[in-house]
Order: structure tokens, then sequence, then C-alpha cells
């Protein structure tokens, strides 16, 4: 049947282009974790449906990494033709995008403590108490609507660790996850209670750019064949997240609990090694790319500070608003609009969103620091050269120039440092730089400790260095 | 014998106050005129305004020729025969910080006029060599004597071999002893036929080096001479003044 399906489609979409499909493996296991054994590969239930889709339809899977809450918007501007890294069937999402049938049904649970396991069973029983969940989800989405109706007050998280961890420490009164979630949380941290009764249930589909609906077809078919032979179970087994009865369920969680914390803490010793060149990869782009963005931001910190220093009025306003409006909004916000605001009219590759925000950024308040060195420098100075005969440009040039050089290095260089830790925002438009990295390496190890180590000594390698050779450029310009 | 320097009834204002309030004063190739007053009584106005550095409102300023005409101070590309002809020495020296002696006094030969760069320095070389600050050429402004970056700030101004230099308070930063040899070297500049308009408020500087003075008080000239009759037997109120003013009694 499967063949047969493959035999109408792949033919005419040209069979063997790569099949690129989006995920966030940061949201670690079951769903989609780098790999311990090859941190360069990932692995994960939804990585072996990927595979499966890839396998019937002749073309080979290749992962993308997206942040868990721009899979949608990064489908629709075609980053990737299938994202699926436990993507929640609702009715929203079905208005915007192409869905697949769902693959997986789960069930949205309650997790307290245990003190409170016998008062907090429902919803109801949490009126006008904190109960945490993930932003953008479901659960978040039942949270909001319950409300009004005195219900409990939602709390949302960016991350899925975060409210367990807030949970035991006192600080939420319940979690509403998914099944597959509170039970991975149970297993890393423990500490808490799973009601037994799902407060609703959901189910997990791939989701795809609306004008794709002829592969999405093709996905729904594939899905339906792999149900019926069994390989999706299989899957799911090898997973653990093929639980038949509530109460097997929580036996098992007890018993993992332990098991998996203290293999955790073994494997994160162990897998240094396997993971240090992807840092080391990681942290090239993270380099390569503040360099890029630095030679940006210098350059248009110039032209905008000259012009802002010798321009007309007419020339002067434009440029002070931009350097206003960059410096008065977050920088997270202009990544988001040139990468997903923008895609409407120009569709930028990844990299260089990230280069041209993060140099924008930067440009604003280079100009800055250049204007203030420009201004800096006696009018004396000035007159001197016009008295020799020396044109503007040549006093900018010659005179005024590279003494407000010498003025800026200081605080060019700490922008430049900043800049390298700021790199580490671009994440949000899908580029895995050395901080990503570093957090899909800590969820698939279930410890910062070790990867957050690291992580820091690649950062002060870079920029030990840079302050060192400009505390070295002032020295040797203040001596003469 | 044409003039160097010919201002007639100038007038300048700053603001709300006429600074300079007619006047009128030349000087010819080979003279050193000095423009005396204390404080406040335009001197360094009329440098600025000769040098094209300051505005002013009516009257007439002629440099070797080239007439600036009254009104704001003109784009520098409508400058460029005066920039040639008038050379300036600041009251602060303002030598570039960021390059050596040597470079300081090559910047306008190698850019404004084009010349090479061994041809820039030979001539630095023989300009700071005549003015005994030629084992200095590597060193940086801040390094420098008060001396050494004045006579520094002189080779600067005459490397382009300007008609007429302009120094503004060239004393104040300098010891009796050594007024006198910038006084010799002055003198040296004008037997070579510059004209020199310096201004100064150093009666003793002005009577050993001057071959004129002019008294600037309250924006006009109220006497001029020779230094013997200005200077000891003016009964003129404001020549008086001078005279009194703190820097200029004895003994020093």
């Amino acid at each position: 049947m499967s063949s047969f399906v493959l035999g109408a489609c792949s033919p005419a979409n040209g069979a063997h282009a790569p099949l690129r499909w989006g995920g966030d493996a940061e949201g670690g296991a079951p769903f989609v974790e780098a790999d311990p054994a090859d941190p360069a590969k990932v692995r994960g239930f939804d990585v072996e449906i990927a595979q499966m889709i890839g396998h019937d339809l002749h073309r080979d899977p290749l992962f993308v990494q997206v942040a868990w809450a721009s899979i949608e918007a990064s489908v629709e501007r075609a980053d990737f033709s299938i994202g699926m890294s436990g993507v929640e069937d609702r009715p929203e999402l079905r208005a915007r995008h192409a869905v697949s049938i769902p693959y997986f049904e789960f069930r949205e649970v309650l997790a307290v403590r245990f003190a409170d396991s016998a008062r907090y069973r429902t919803l109801a029983d949490l009126a006008g108490k904190r109960v945490a969940t993930l932003g953008g989800t479901g659960a978040y989405q039942m949270l909001l609507d319950a409300q009004p109706h005195g219900g409990p007050i939602p709390i949302s998280y960016d991350d899925d660790v975060h409210p367990y961890s807030d949970l035991v420490a006192g600080r939420v009164d319940a979690v509403l996850l998914d099944n597959i979630i509170a039970d991975r949380s149970l297993r890393r941290t423990g500490g808490f209670f799973i009601q037994r009764v799902p407060v609703e249930t959901g189910s997990y589909v791939a989701v795809l750019a609306a004008r794709d609906t002829a592969l999405r077809d093709s996905v729904n078919a594939i899905l339906r064949a792999r149900m019926r032979d069994g390989s999706l179970e299989k899957t799911f087994r090898a997973w653990h997240v093929w639980d038949t009865t509530q109460t097997a369920y929580f036996a098992r969680v007890l018993d993992d609990s332990a098991r998996a914390r203290a293999a955790g803490a073994i494997a994160s010793v162990r897998t240094v090694r396997s993971y240090l060149p992807a840092l080391l990869r990681a942290a090239g782009i993270t380099l390569l790319l503040s360099c890029l963005a630095m030679v940006l931001a210098v350059g248009v910190g110039i032209a905008v500070a000259a012009g802002r220093v010798y321009g007309s009025p007419l020339v002067r306003a434009p440029l002070a608003v931009y350097v206003e409006i960059i410096r008065g909004t977050p920088v997270l916000l202009q990544l988001f609009v040139l990468y997903y605001g923008l895609s409407g009219f120009v569709r930028l590759p990844a990299f260089v969103a990230a280069v041209l925000g993060l140099g924008l950024n930067y440009a604003a308040y280079e100009s800055e620091i250049y204007r203030a060195a420009l201004q800096a420098i006696p009018r004396t100075q000035l007159e001197a050269g016009r008295t020799l005969g020396l044109s503007e440009a040549q006093i900018l040039r010659l005179v005024r120039g590279p003494q407000a050089l010498r003025l800026a290095l200081a605080p060019m260089t700490n922008d430049f440092v900043a800049l390298l830790k700021d790199s580490s925002l671009v994440s949000v438009i899908t580029v895995v730089e050395l901080t990503k990295q570093t957090a899909i390496y800590a969820t698939n190890v279930g410890s910062w400790v070790v990867p957050g180590i690291l992580c820091s000594l690649i950062y002060l390698a870079l920029s030990l260095p840079l302050s060192r050779l400009a505390r070295a450029l002032e020295k040797k310009w203040s001596s003469v | 014998m044409t003039q160097a320097l010919d201002v007639r009834d100038v007038h300048a204002s700053r603001g709300a106050v006429e600074v300079l309030r007619g006047v009128t004063i030349d000087v010819a190739p080979g003279e050193i005129c000095m423009l005396m007053g204390t404080s406040g009584s335009g001197k360094t106005t009329m440098l600025r305004a000769i040098a094209a550095l300051g505005s002013f409102d009516s009257g007439s300023i002629v440099v070797d020729g080239f007439a600036l005409a009254p009104g704001p101070v003109p784009p520098e590309s409508k400058l460029k025969v005066l920039r040639r002809s008038v050379g300036m020495v600041f009251q602060s020296q303002s030598l570039f910080e960021h390059l050596s002696v040597l470079d300081n006094v090559t910047l306008a030969l190698v850019h404004a006029l084009g010349w090479t760069r061994e041809k820039a320095e030979t001539e630095a070389t023989a300009l700071l060599t005549t003015l005994g600050v030629a084992h200095r050429m590597a060193a940086f402004p801040r390094q420098l004597s008060g001396g050494e970056a004045q006579r520094v700030a002189i080779a600067r101004a005459l490397a382009p071999d300007p008609t007429l230099l302009l120094l503004d308070e060239p004393t104040s930063a300098l010891d009796p002893a050594r007024r006198s040899s910038l006084g010799e070297v002055l003198r040296g500049l004008a037997a070579e036929g510059h004209a020199l308009l310096i201004s100064t408020h150093d009666v003793d500087f002005a009577e050993a080096f001057a071959d004129r003075v002019a008294v600037l008080a309250k924006g006009v000239v109220v006497e001029e001479g020779s230094p013997r009759d200005i200077l000891s037997e003016s009964t003129h109120a404001d020549v008086r003044a001078l005279l009194r003013s703190p820097s200029n009694e004895p003994p020093r």
C-alpha cells in the first residue's frame, strides 16, 4: 500500500531532494534529542518517524534545529518541509497550516507535590492556585480558558524543566503538561506526584506549510501504513511511551527514577569527549557570527556617526531615529522582526539574518561611541588642520578620525565582548551557536553542570584574548 | 610696496558684543608687527578673522592679494589660496597628538600640497634643524617641553612657506631666556621675507623684537608706531593700563 502511494507522488516531487524537517533538540527525549553516541545526530521517536517518512518518500531526512515555539513560523517560511517535535494538535494550528493525522495520543496530567496529592486532583481543586505549564501549548490555553471561571492562575514557562523544579521548590502548586513530559521530569528530577486521572487528552501531529497539502497527504498515507504494520508502536515502545494502564505507568516511573538520575551523572562525565567537538564547532559559529556582525557594526557605526556629526539636518534626523529605535527596543524583538516579520518580503537565511540583526543593532551603539569620540577632539585640532590647507575630509581622515579611534577603542572592545555573548540570542531564529548547542547537550545529559562549565570556558577563551589585546593597544597609545 | 597683510576698518561681533570696532592694520614682507592689548581687547578675534577661522561683519581683509569677504567663513574649498599664504601658530600649539614631530610638519606638505614623502621629509628636517628641534623629530607632542612644542608648531605652520605667519601669544608658556631665543628665531624668519603678525601682551618681548607695535583697546587700534615711541613714551591711558598689567610688572 505504501509503495503504491510513493509511486503516485515521489517522482513528481523530484525524488531525491533531502527531506528537511524541523524540531527542537532542546526539547529532548523522547521527542528529539542529540544522540549521546554522536551529538551531531539526533534521535527520539519524532526522529524515527521522520526517518520512516523519508524512507517511504525515498528522500534522506535532514534535521533542522528550531526553537519549539518557532516551529510553526519556520515551516511557513520554508526553513523545512515538516515540523515534528511534540507539536500539539489544536484548532488554530489547523486553521493556519497543513496538519497531519495525529500519530500519538497523550494525556494532559496534573503534577502536584506528594503532600497535596489528595487535595489537588483536578483543575477545579486548584481554584486560585498557581499552575505552571509551557507557554504556547494546549495546556496553557486550557488554563487561560479556565481562569475567568474561578480556575487556577496560569504561570507560563519557556521550558519544560523549570515548572517541575519550581513545583518541588513550592513556587507553584501544580504543573499541567503532557504525560510524556511529566513522566520524563519525574524520572529526571522526581519529588512530585502525577495524578492518574487525565485532565484532558490531546495528540501530536506533524505540521506543514499551508500550501503543502500534497506532501501532507503523502505523510498521512505513510503514517496510516506504519500504524497498520506495527512499526510506529515498536518505536513508541522503544521510547517507553506506549503505556497502557496508569497503574503500571506510576509503578514504572518510581522504579526508573533513581536509576535514571545515577546513570545521568555518569553519562555526563563520559560524554564530555563526545560533545566537545560539537561545542567547538558551535563556538566557531559564535566567533564567525560575532566577527561578521562586529565588522558590520563598525562600518555602519562609523557612517552613522559621520552622518550625524557632519551631515545636514535632513541626514541627521533619520539617523537619530534609527539609533533611538534600535536602542529603545529589545534585540530579541529585532531578530524576530528581521527573520519572521520580513519573511513575506525577503526570506533571509538564518545566519544572514543573525549577522544583520546583531550587526545593525550594535551599529547603533557603536555610532554613539564614535560620535562622542569625534566630538571629544578639541576644536583647535580641527582649526590647525584647516590653517594647514587640509580639506574637511582630510581633517576627518588624518586628524580627527585617528584620534577619535584611540578614544573609542576601550568602549569598542567592551561592546565586542558583549556582542560575543549576545550572539547567543540568535538561537531564537534557528541558528545553533555555542549557547544553544550547550542547552541541547545539557538537556541530553540531564544536567547543566558539566555543559555549563565547558560552555563558560569556551566563552572565556574567546573573550579574554580580546580584552588583553585592547589593554595592550591602549597602553601602547597612551605611552607615546 | 605691496603689503603682505592689509586690514581696513574691520568690525566683528561675537554674540551681542562688538569685539572689533573698526580695526585697520597692515604688515609688510620682512616686518614683525606685534598686536598688543590686555585680555579681551580683541587680539585673538583679529587673528582668527585673518586666518578665516572666525567671521567679520564689515571692512576688508586682504592677504597677499587674496581678499576675504565679510560675512560667514567660506567653505574650505573657497580658501585654497588663502591657506597657502597664511600660517598660524596657536596659543596652545595644538600639535597633532597622534603624530610624531616629523609627521606633524610633513602632514600639510604631503596631503595639502601633494609632495612626495621623501621631499616633504627633507624640507621638514631642514626646518626643524633651523628651529633647533631636529633631535626631537621622532618624539610625540606630549613628550615635548613647552619651548620645543612652540618651535615644532612654528615649523608646522612654516612648512607650506606662507607669506604671512600669525602667532597667538607665543611667549605665554615660555621663561624669559626662551622668549629671547624665540625672538631670535622670529627675526630670522622676517629676514627671510616672511611677514609676522604676533599677538602679545608681553611688553619686554615687543620692545626687543617688534619692528612695529599696534595697541588694541576695546576693539580699536589706539596707538601705532615703533616699540620705543609707544611703549616708553605713550601717555595714552590704555597703553599705560597694558604696561601695568600683572604679567608686565617688574621684576621678572
